[in-house]
Order: structure tokens, then C-alpha cells, then sequence
């Protein structure tokens, strides 16, 4: 494992990516991986880009990663689309939207499968978010799989979160709705040469002036991304946030409750699989009979599942 | 290195390209389909690929398998300098087969390239994805 360390901060490519797919398979060599590059990772600035399917993430992360190359700035891009639930298997495509960034040595993307994770990410986002911010990166980009209403698991990794709109996707209602809204720091309203794009825009501005006085209200741009159209004042909003969280204490506060939230859902995966460990063939099914059969109800039961790891 | 203990959340990676300047990519999409419902979490990278580009592709994504799909008759042209471009970059390990419209006479030079497979058209689908679940290399 050392010699891929040593290879991955000597800065080959590929030793990136051969630790991103152990750390991908949460095994435990993965898992040592992360620990040892952990320390590394809090340079980059993280950047998550969501919005529906087909709104144009893909193309609008590749244009980003362009204007941020052109400032001279190195990108790390994970694309995550998601996973079969039948047959766990993926088609993954947002590399088609790169095309441009493919042979720059300053960029790197990974396509990543969902794996059944709920929220628009994949079950090891984290880890592998940190170890490509490790390899060095000024930038990671991280584009979600297409999310509607309230897949907002994006803003408890990365520090600034871009939510991209379409023109006739809905009325300002849609847009009232509790949930992906409140996550964004930067509102894109994207595909702006097709009708309905002043009105989303203005419609968003209306409802942004709802918030509570002194919030911060996240800029509108209207951008084509698929002609490169607004890309410099994209990079330019992503920058403006990131120096806002800077300056107003906000980073440390964001970092801290990012890593709140990983530690708390990575110790609930932990515990939930020693619960499994230990009660699977035995407590468990006599557990699951007596729910089952109604003699036992599913909360009563899960404190007796509980109780067998001695918490006290 | 040790094999690690949770390998069951390993999937196969497949890498699906289409090298050179023809447009029709429906086979590769029909096979790329099969994959991902075999299981396989298939990166497809879109048509007119540049073998440098393929190469990348490959190592960043650190699949474990590429299939190119070719209709152009360039793939005596193309494909060896594919394979270069690997080299070049160490990928070494990947498991490669390919498909399209490729005449017999081609399938001595392909194998000696590297290719341990090549399905023409009328392949059914089932034997692509056995033949990457028998294959792959771990």
C-alpha cells in the first residue's frame, strides 16, 4: 500500500486512480488509504453542481472546470450518475459533456455509480471527494445524479454548492417548495436562449427577497452552457462564496458541519453492520418473525437488536 | 497487496469507445446496454474518440476492461495505436476486445495486439457479458 502512496504523492495519475477505486469499494485497504491522505485535503476548494436531469450539469461542470483552467487553476472533477436498482449496474455519461478537458494534464475526471445511495450521491462520496482534494487539486467539482425536489446530501460535502434551473420546469410554487432550494449558494438558470428564462430568473429573485434580512442571497446568472455562455461569471460567483465563507467565519463553520454529518452517517453505517454481524441468522430473524406476526412492534424491536451490542 | 476483505463492492468497469470519424454508435450503445444490465458500471465516452483520448479515458477511470466499437474499416490504423497509447501509460492490466465491422482475415492481427475478443454483428449480447465476467482480470 505504501508503494501506491508513495506513487500518489508523487503525483501519478494513476496511482489516483487505483485509490479511488479501493477507497470506492469501501474495503479496508480503502479505508487506510483515506486515513493516511486525510490530512492532505483541505487546500482544494470543493464546488457541487445539482439540479434535475437534463438541466445541463454535466456540461456546465465541464465549462466551469474550462474557465478555471484558463485562470491557471488544476480541477478535479466526480461525476456520479446513478446505479440500476435492479441489476446494479450504470451507464456512466457525463464524461461525453468533457470532451474538451480529456487531454489536460490539469484535470482529471471520474465517473462514479450511485450505488444505491439516496440523495444524489454515491455511499463513498466523502472518501473519495477527500482523496482527489488530496492529490492536490485547486478545485473539485462534484456533479450529482440528476435531483429534483429535496436531494440535498451534496451540501454536506462540498463548501459551495451550485444549483443549476431550467426555463418551463414549473411555476415560482415549484420553486417555494421546501428543499433543494435552500442548499444553493450559487442559482444557475441555465439553457437562457430558451423562452421562460428572464421569468425563472426574476421568479427566483422574488422569492430569494423572502428570505430573512442579513441572510446572504445567492446570486442568479443566467447562463448556455453548452456555448460557454456565463462560465467567467460562474467562476467568479464560486470564488465570491468562497471568499464570503472565508470572511465571515462561514468555512470553518461549513467544515464543521460537513464533518459532523459524515461522522455521524459513517458511524451509523459502522454500527448498523456490527448489529448485522452479530444478530444475523440468530436475534435478527426471531426479531423480524415477532414484528412479522405483530406480537412486537418495529421500534421495541430495534432497541432489543441495539441492546446486543452493550452500549450501556 | 493484500486482497481486500469486502470485495464484494467491487464492480467491473467497463470503458465503451468508438474511435475514428464514423458517427453510427448504436452498437456500442446495444453492448454498452448489455453491460450495465449484466451488472458492470459502463463508462461511455461518445463518438470520434482519438486513441489518445481512449488512453486517458482508460486510466483515469481505472476500468477494467475497454471495448471499442468500430465500423470505419481504420481499425488496423487505429487500434494499434490505441494500445500504444496504454502503454504509454502503464495501463496495462485491462482486459480489451472490440467489435464492429471487422473482416476474419483481420482477427490474427487484432488477437496478436491484444484483442481476446472480436464480436461481429448478429453476436448475441449474453456472450459479451460472459465473455468480460469470464475474462476480467482481478
Amino acid at each position: 500500500m505504501s508503494e501506491l502512496i508513495d506513487r500518489f504523492l508523487n503525483g501519478e495519475r494513476r496511482a489516483l486512480a487505483r485509490v479511488i477505486t479501493r477507497v470506492e469499494a469501501e474495503s479496508e485497504e480503502g479505508r487506510e488509504l483515506v486515513r493516511a491522505l486525510y490530512s492532505r485535503t483541505e487546500a482544494a476548494h470543493t464546488v457541487g453542481i445539482t439540479g434535475s436531469a437534463g438541466s445541463g450539469k454535466s456540461t456546465l461542470t465541464g465549462g466551469l472546470a474550462k474557465e478555471l483552467r484558463a485562470r491557471g487553476k488544476t480541477v478535479g472533477i466526480i461525476a456520479v450518475d446513478p446505479s440500476s436498482p435492479f441489476t446494479k449496474g450504470a451507464i456512466l455519461g457525463d464524461r461525453i459533456r468533457m470532451q474538451d478537458l480529456a487531454l489536460d494534464p490539469g484535470v482529471y475526471v471520474r465517473s462514479m455509480a450511485g450505488r444505491g445511495a439516496l440523495g444524489g450521491l454515491a455511499p463513498a462520496i466523502n472518501d473519495v471527494v477527500a482523496v482527489v482534494a488530496a492529490f492536490g487539486f485547486d478545485y473539485v467539482l462534484i456533479e450529482t445524479v440528476g435531483a429534483g425536489q429535496d436531494e440535498v446530501e451534496i451540501a454536506g460535502t462540498a463548501l459551495t454548492t451550485v444549483l443549476v434551473n431550467n426555463p418551463g420546469t414549473g411555476d415560482d410554487i415549484q420553486a417555494m417548495k421546501a428543499g433543494i432550494l435552500e442548499i444553493a449558494d450559487v442559482l444557475v438558470v441555465n439553457k437562457a436562449d430558451l423562452p421562460g428564462a428572464d421569468t425563472l430568473a426574476s421568479q427566483l429573485r422574488a422569492l430569494l427577497s423572502l428570505s430573512p434580512a442579513g441572510e446572504r442571497r445567492p446570486p442568479i446568472l443566467k447562463t448556455i452552457a453548452a456555448k460557454d455562455e456565463g462560465m467567467v461569471e460562474l467562476a467568479d460567483a464560486v470564488d465570491e462564496h468562497r471568499q464570503f465563507l472565508r470572511e465571515s467565519g462561514g468555512e470553518r463553520k461549513r467544515r464543521e458541519t460537513n464533518a459532523r454529518h459524515q461522522l455521524l452517517a459513517t458511524a451509523q453505517a459502522i454500527l448498523l453492520e456490527k448489529i448485522r454481524q452479530r444478530t444475523e441468522g440468530g436475534n435478527l430473524e426471531s426479531l423480524v418473525a415477532r414484528i412479522a406476526d405483530r406480537e412486537l412492534d418495529p421500534h421495541t424491536a430495534a432497541e432489543e437488536l441495539i441492546a446486543t451490542l452493550n452500549l450501556g | 497487496m493484500a486482497a481486500a476483505p469486502s470485495s464484494s463492492n467491487e464492480k467491473i468497469r467497463v470503458l465503451i469507445a468508438k474511435p475514428g470519424l464514423d458517427g453510427h454508435d448504436r452498437g456500442a450503445k446495444v453492448v454498452a446496454r448489455a453491460l450495465r444490465d449484466g451488472g458492470c458500471e459502463v463508462i461511455y465516452t461518445g463518438i470520434r474518440q482519438t486513441p489518445e483520448m481512449i488512453a486517458e479515458a482508460a486510466l483515469q477511470e481505472d476500468v477494467d476492461v475497454v471495448g471499442l466499437s468500430i465500423l470505419s474499416g481504420a481499425h488496423l490504423e487505429l487500434f494499434p495505436r490505441i494500445v500504444d497509447e496504454l502503454k504509454k501509460r502503464d495501463v496495462d492490466d485491462v482486459l480489451l476486445f472490440c467489435g464492429g465491422i471487422i473482416p476474419e482475415e483481420d482477427t490474427a492481427a487484432l488477437n496478436d495486439l491484444g484483442f481476446a475478443a472480436i464480436f461481429r454483428p448478429g453476436t448475441n449480447t449474453g456472450d459479451i457479458v460472459q465473455f468480460v465476467y469470464d475474462n476480467v482480470k482481478r
